[in-house]
């Protein structure tokens, strides 16, 4: 708590002489106000508010060996340079495109379940609602890197489980599913208890007026209960979209395994590649800059869908 | 509804639906959907739970068994001597891999649910110069994805001399912009301005108010957001993975995911990936079972909004 006291004296304006007693219960809401907010807004702003700024600045330049190349690197200022290198890098494409499909069949797919099962678990005839939802929630609980661990063992050729599957989940053409499954059998759960919660919040009259009427269950569920909890569907929605672009563990976990993922596989891979491996920070960073861009442009279409439906 | 690969594989499903929505209105129908809906739910949870029971059954086979015995099926119970192993592995790195992710995790899932709360209340209750221009960049570092800050945090530590630190994986973590958002839910929900009031007019400090009357009425809603925090650090791998290179500072995900990188060549750490996975797993479960009403009601109250 001593770390707060720099940003507290810059942000309070000077005090200006004693004030009487409501003026001085303002004053101190005020600066309690700051004081519990100086920790966290520390932390935004030095955590992401600067690395952002810095990425930005970063991928404007690119390190060029100066003169004869004897006193090494030193970063040259090449405006868009790195945006265009990348935007025509060819690997890059074919992340956008592996990254593209996964989220086109993974969310669909995983939240259509969290969803069907939500209803499911709130019909009036289920038994042991808490067992069901705790026992499909755990996987949440489970580290990514283990998901993918415990999966792609699955996956290997004496498991088991792959002689059941008409392809090979590790070949090339195998792998998507394979990691679609990964991340679903991860996310189902937990969207599925965020639905779940969001449908006990629907009010019980309201589901005995459509009863009286002779809705059916099925009917209830798609015509009362869905449209209520649409908002909650948007919020795990935007999340969810946000989390797949970002997909990186799950491919490098099964680069371990199979040739089949590419060292620049998703996105976040290629910013990996690109920075930690290349050691091209200008264009890890352009990357890095394109792939936020993309996250936000697609949440911000999400909450204008949503603001439109709810009108 | 739409079936993953592996529930899909199990014919039942699509059979029985198809036969309930048929015939919705005949004698006994209830009884039918009942049936279908619960037969729905078992192939669900088995579809979450196998894998982990696949992991129990694997983590007590020897390298020998572990290719020969199928999946789900008990080989000659090795657990003990894969215990040991993983434990004597390189002088007992695992050890230090536990104890990290339980310091990584553990404090910083106290130390950032305390500061998620103190921000979420000051923004609830409080006015201060700057509240609602914090509010949004926090609902902004929401949306920010964290594979996009970790090449600058990672060059920002290197020039403050923090790189392949404790800090530089500590600190980031404990960032929790989501935390804050329902952490001031659960302020205006849980905290009557009336009793703020009352405390105001006994003559108590606005942060003595915070510690004694506020923090004890968010509490059920500050496990929630401990527990989402911890389990979102335990499980981080991107900003280890950047930041460390020591291997007695990484966290148990970060050091299996090394290990597993050498199970092709070497199949001797097969067990070992597959039995410390196991560790790792076994307390959040653990944990979300005991504290299961907790978290739910921390849900239901963020959710509601």
């Amino acid at each position: 708590m001593t770390v707060l006291t720099p940003e507290r004296a810059t942000s309070t304006p000077a005090p200006a002489g004693r004030a009487g007693a409501p003026v001085r219960g303002r004053r101190g809401r005020s600066r309690a106000g700051l004081v519990l907010a100086a920790p966290f807004a520390i932390l935004l702003t030095v955590t992401v508010l600067v690395p952002v700024l810095y990425a930005l600045y970063l991928s404007l330049f690119t390190d060029r060996l100066s003169g004869l190349g004897f006193s090494g690197p030193r970063q040259a200022f090449i405006a868009l340079g790195n945006y265009a290198d990348v935007l025509t890098d060819s690997a890059f494409h074919a992340s956008l495109v592996n990254v593209a499909l996964f989220v086109l069949i993974h969310i669909p797919i995983m939240l259509g379940m969290a969803l069907g099962l939500a209803l499911l678990i709130d019909s009036a005839v289920v038994r042991l609602k808490r067992l069901w939802s705790l026992s499909v929630f755990l996987p949440y609980a489970v580290p990514t890197v283990i998901t993918g661990l415990i999966w792609v063992y699955l996956y290997t050729p004496n498991s088991g489980l792959a002689g059941l599957l008409p392809f090979d989940p590790l070949g090339k053409s195998g792998i998507l599913p394979s990691i679609v499954n990964i991340a679903t059998w991860q996310w189902v759960g937990y969207n599925m208890i965020i639905f779940y919660t969001a449908l006990q919040a629907v009010p019980r009259d309201v589901l005995e007026a459509a009863r009286a009427d002779g809705a059916g269950g099925i009917r209830t569920a798609w015509s009362i209960k869905v449209p209520m909890i649409r908002p909650t569907m948007f919020v795990a929605l935007v999340f969810t979209v946000i989390g797949s672009l970002q997909l990186f563990t799950e491919p490098l976990v099964l680069r371990g395994f199979t040739g089949s993922v590419t060292s620049t596989w998703s996105p976040s891979l290629y910013v990996y590649e690109a920075a930690f491996i290349a050691g091209d920070y200008g264009r890890a960073a352009a990357a890095s800059v394109l792939l936020a861009l993309v996250s936000a442009l697609l949440s911000a279409l999400v909450m204008r869908l949503s603001a439109r439906r709810s009108r | 509804m739409t079936l993953s690969p592996a529930a899909a594989t199990s014919e039942a499903s699509p059979r029985a639906g198809g036969s309930a929505t048929r015939n919705p209105r005949k004698a006994g129908s209830r009884w039918t959907s009942r049936t279908v809906v619960h037969v729905l739910l078992v192939l669900a949870s088995l579809y979450a739970v196998l894998p982990l029971i696949w992991l129990v059954t694997s983590a007590t086979k020897s390298v020998g068994d572990f290719s020969t015995t199928s999946a789900f099926e008990f080989g000659e119970w090795n657990l003990g001597a894969n215990l040991g192993a993983l434990f004597t592995q390189e002088n007992g790195v695992f050890l230090a891999w536990i104890r990290n992710s339980l310091l990584y995790a553990g404090l910083g899932a106290v130390l950032g649910s305390l500061i998620c709360a103190g921000c979420g209340y000051a923004i609830a209750k409080l006015d201060f110069p700057g509240r609602r221009a914090l509010f949004a960049a926090t609902l902004a570092g929401v949306l920010v994805p964290t594979t996009a800050l970790a090449l600058p945090l990672y060059l920002l530590a290197t020039q403050l001399h923090v790189v392949g630190t404790f800090w530089a994986v500590f600190i980031p973590l404990l960032t929790n912009p989501f935390g804050v958002y329902l952490a001031r839910v659960y302020a205006d929900a849980a905290v009557p301005g009336e009793i703020l009031e009352a405390a105001r007019t006994d003559g108590a400090g606005e942060l003595r108010t915070f510690f004694t009357i506020a923090l004890p009425m968010m509490r059920p809603g500050l496990v929630t957001i401990f527990l989402f925090q911890f389990v979102g650090i335990w499980n981080n791998f991107f900003l280890p993975l950047v930041m460390l290179t020591d291997p007695k500072l990484f966290p148990m995900s970060l050091g299996l995911y090394q290990w597993s990188t050498r199970v092709t060549q070497f199949p001797q750490y097969s067990p070992l990936v597959i039995t410390g996975s196991l560790l790792a797993v076994v307390p959040l479960v653990v944990a979300f079972v005991l504290l299961h009403r907790q978290w739910r009601s921390g849900l239901a109250a963020g959710s509601v909004k």
